[in-house]
């Protein structure tokens, strides 16, 4: 589904991604683990097609297109979808504006009428109960005024509303209560099925326990350094990341 | 937002340009006692329209355009400009008496009279140039002792009408542009709403410019007598021309006891082409005056055209508990500027006045707000609460806010907020992740910005001004 291959990526002339390579296939869930400024949020950055980052070596390609080649909206319309690790407000345009849009340029691009207004509403009442969201917040403006854990919750209801084949899902942990957090990890298994795979980007193990990974991966310095199962975030866990730098730089 | 995709966006041509071919019945250009009386004559007007236009050509003389407006206007010379034209067929009787080419054109407007009739129940009382060429429900209206008609008509058959309040908001002397109006006045509506009458449908008007270097001098008065209500609804949009336009209108307003009248425009003349060429200069004096108790004048605005905009509508709040709102949203892209907002003055006691002005700037345009609340030594107990909100897209643009106080009356509370905004990266980026391309993504972000405004017009009025946001906007970020 998602291959990378030797991906380098810049931000301001400095190189983040040093040589990255990956392979996600239908069904699999992938944790993506590792120290700040390993360039965990950078990798979700680049395969979305953030134009703050230049790939300059490399490939990534998605149910065998190239994705490098592809605008962000159409990355998006292709079936990645990304929560954010900071959701950005954008006031005045209410959830249900917005979510109607992107659900209609979705189909366009599928070739598929709009979606009627009766089957639209449907469809946000079953997965706003999919992710316990209230209806206050669908009602509101997106993200305004919405607390972290509201925002995060949010971006697993689009998640939900736009079904992608691939969703990445960047530190969505961070800042979670507990509740919370169980809520969202109850909406990634829901939605989890053979045919899609997810991206989960995290600091702490603490998500690991309510979402099960096939494969656990270690970023550092903008390589993937190591890779195994889910025992491996327990490890990562008690001992940290230093014997995995001793390990690299040895 | 980088600098390719802003001028790439910014890149969108005037999608009503276009010319209509009927033969128009000119006066020779320029500017004279004689050419007012050519006017008058050519109207039909009695003796004391003539003077009213001579005493105000004579006062215009003595003036001289204003420049305290943060505009760059080049200079206008007055004596280039034709002062009359009008279609030269007789108004026609009905609908298949108009000259098909007008009609033609309102259709490539979106203004099928013919729908419009059927559909949505508005009397259409467009003005091509500068002579009504048709009024439709005037019969529905007549029986419930409503009048609206051109100004010419309410001349002729309204005389005391009009004396009684012609100039009483907006007197001659009030401005450069007031005088040019009232000197060389063309046409326009009049509209009165008798005692405690509700009028039940929304009147609207359709202006357009259509012939070289005929200058636009619209007229409108509307006058609701005690306990009425109406709602009135002006839209424009004007053909492509390389020659710069000038358009001086002037609306009045008055609402007497426990009247409220609500006025609604969407404005999109020629703003010139993505280079400055071309584009209406629109000088504008509106005015409405709560002259009794109790009594609200409204004002909703959204402005998309124009080369150069010059406008404040306005309120006098002279009647005891009156209340008035100013609604805008003002848009400048390419080239344009505008220098737009109101004046609300506080004469009676109670009296409330809200102002909510969102300006959206792109391209190298500039975008005034300004705006005066003035309170008067007697008005006890008089509020304001005014909001002024800016957005930017791009770095080349400029928006500024002139909001000017000034309070004579202690009692009084005055509230002014100002915000300035830039559809960042990350909301963009944010919707092209959900499958939103940039361009539907300002569509989506400048309607929502703009909302609380346009959802203070009609229905069918809102639509159209969600459409031209859009569209003026189109290609103008990144």
């Amino acid at each position: 589904m998602l291959v990378i291959k030797d991906l380098h990526a810049n931000i301001d002339g400095k190189e983040i991604l040093k040589g990255l390579s990956l392979t996600v296939k239908p069904g699999e869930i992938h944790a993506i683990m590792g120290p700040n400024g390993s360039g965990k949020s950078t990798l979700s950055s680049v395969i979305t097609g953030n134009p703050s980052f230049e790939v300059t070596h490399g490939s990534i390609d998605f149910n065998e297109k190239d994705l490098l080649e592809l605008a962000p909206e159409e990355r998006a319309n292709e079936g990645i979808f990304l929560s954010f690790q900071y959701p950005v407000e954008i006031p005045g345009v209410s959830m249900v504006n917005f979510m109607r849009a992107a659900i209609n340029e979705q189909r366009k691009y599928r070739n598929e009428p709009a979606v009627s207004a009766t089957d639209f509403l449907r469809l946000m009442r079953e997965k706003k109960e999919l992710v316990e969201m209230d209806s206050k917040l669908t009602n509101r403006a997106v993200n305004e005024g919405f607390s972290g854990g509201e925002k995060k919750k949010n971006e697993i209801f689009q998640m939900a509303m736009l079904e992608p084949k691939l969703a990445i899902l960047d530190e969505t942990d961070s800042g979670l209560d507990i509740d919370a957090l169980r809520i969202v990890a109850n909406g990634v298994n829901k939605l989890k099925s053979p045919d899609n795979a997810t991206i989960l980007i995290t600091h702490y193990q603490r998500l690991l326990d309510y979402i099960t990974p096939d494969f656990v991966h270690v970023l550092y310095d903008g390589k993937i350094v190591k890779s195994g199962g889910k025992e491996l975030a327990l490890e990562l866990e008690s001992r940290g990341y230093d014997w995995i730098k001793q390990e690299v730089e040895a | 937002m980088s600098d390719a995709i802003i001028h790439e966006v910014t890149q969108s041509e005037y999608k009503y340009g276009f010319t209509t071919d009927i033969e128009t019945d000119v006066i020779p250009v320029g500017l004279s006692e004689e050419v007012v009386r050519i006017i008058s004559a050519k109207k039909n007007e009695p003796e004391w329209m003539l003077d009213f236009r001579l005493k105000a050509y004579r006062h215009w003389l003595t003036l001289k355009m204003p420049t305290w407006a943060n505009l760059t206007i080049p200079e206008i010379d007055y004596q280039s400009i034709s002062y009359f034209a009008a279609p030269r067929k007789n108004a026609p009787k009905s609908l298949d008496e108009v000259d098909p080419e007008l009609l033609k054109t309102f259709d490539r407007l979106g203004i099928p009279l013919e729908e419009q009739k059927a559909l949505s129940g508005i009397a259409v009382d467009a003005v091509m140039d500068s002579v009504s060429v048709k009024t439709t429900f005037k019969e529905t209206l007549a029986e419930m002792g409503i009048i609206f008609c051109s100004f010419s008509e309410a001349v002729e058959h309204h005389p005391d009408l009009v004396q009684k309040y012609m100039a009483t908001v907006v007197p001659y002397t009030d401005n450069f542009f007031a005088a040019l109006n009232s000197a060389v006045f063309s046409d326009g509506s009049f509209v009165y709403i008798p005692k405690g009458v509700r009028c039940p449908m929304e009147l609207s008007t359709y202006f357009r410019i259509n012939a070289i270097n005929t200058g636009q001098f619209e007229r409108t008065l509307i006058v609701a007598d005690d306990d009425s209500y109406v709602s009135y609804l002006e839209g424009c949009t004007a053909p492509q021309r390389d020659e710069n336009q000038l358009h001086a209108a002037i609306v009045e307003i008055i609402a007497m006891k426990n009247a409220n009248v609500k006025y609604s425009t969407v404005q999109n003349w020629y703003p010139g082409d993505k280079n400055g060429k071309g584009g209406i200069y629109n000088f504008v004096t509106k005015r409405g005056i709560c002259k009794g108790d109790n009594s609200h004048i409204s004002w909703t605005q959204v402005e998309t055209g124009s080369a150069i905009t010059w406008k404040y509508p306005s309120c006098v709040l002279q009647g005891d508990n009156s209340s008035a709102e100013f609604y805008s949203v003002a848009v400048t892209n390419n080239h344009q500027q505008a220098d737009t907002g109101t004046k609300m003055i506080h004469l009676g006691k109670n009296t409330s006045s809200h102002i909510l002005s969102k300006g959206i700037s792109a391209g190298v345009s500039q975008n005034s707000y300004r705006g005066l609340v003035r309170i008067g030594a007697k008005a006890e107990n008089a509020r304001n609460f005014s909001q002024c909100d800016s957005l930017l897209l791009g770095d080349k643009c400029g928006a500024h806010t002139f909001p000017y106080m000034e309070v004579n009356n202690e009692t009084a509370i005055v509230e002014h907020e100002a915000t300035t905004s830039k559809i960042s990266e990350d909301q963009i980026f944010y919707c092209n992740q959900r499958g939103i391309s940039t361009e539907d993504a300002v569509g989506l972000i400048v309607n929502g910005y703009a909302k609380e405004v346009v959802d203070q017009l009609p229905m069918e009025f809102a639509v159209e001004a969600q459409k031209l946001l859009q569209i003026t906007l189109e290609g103008s970020v990144g």
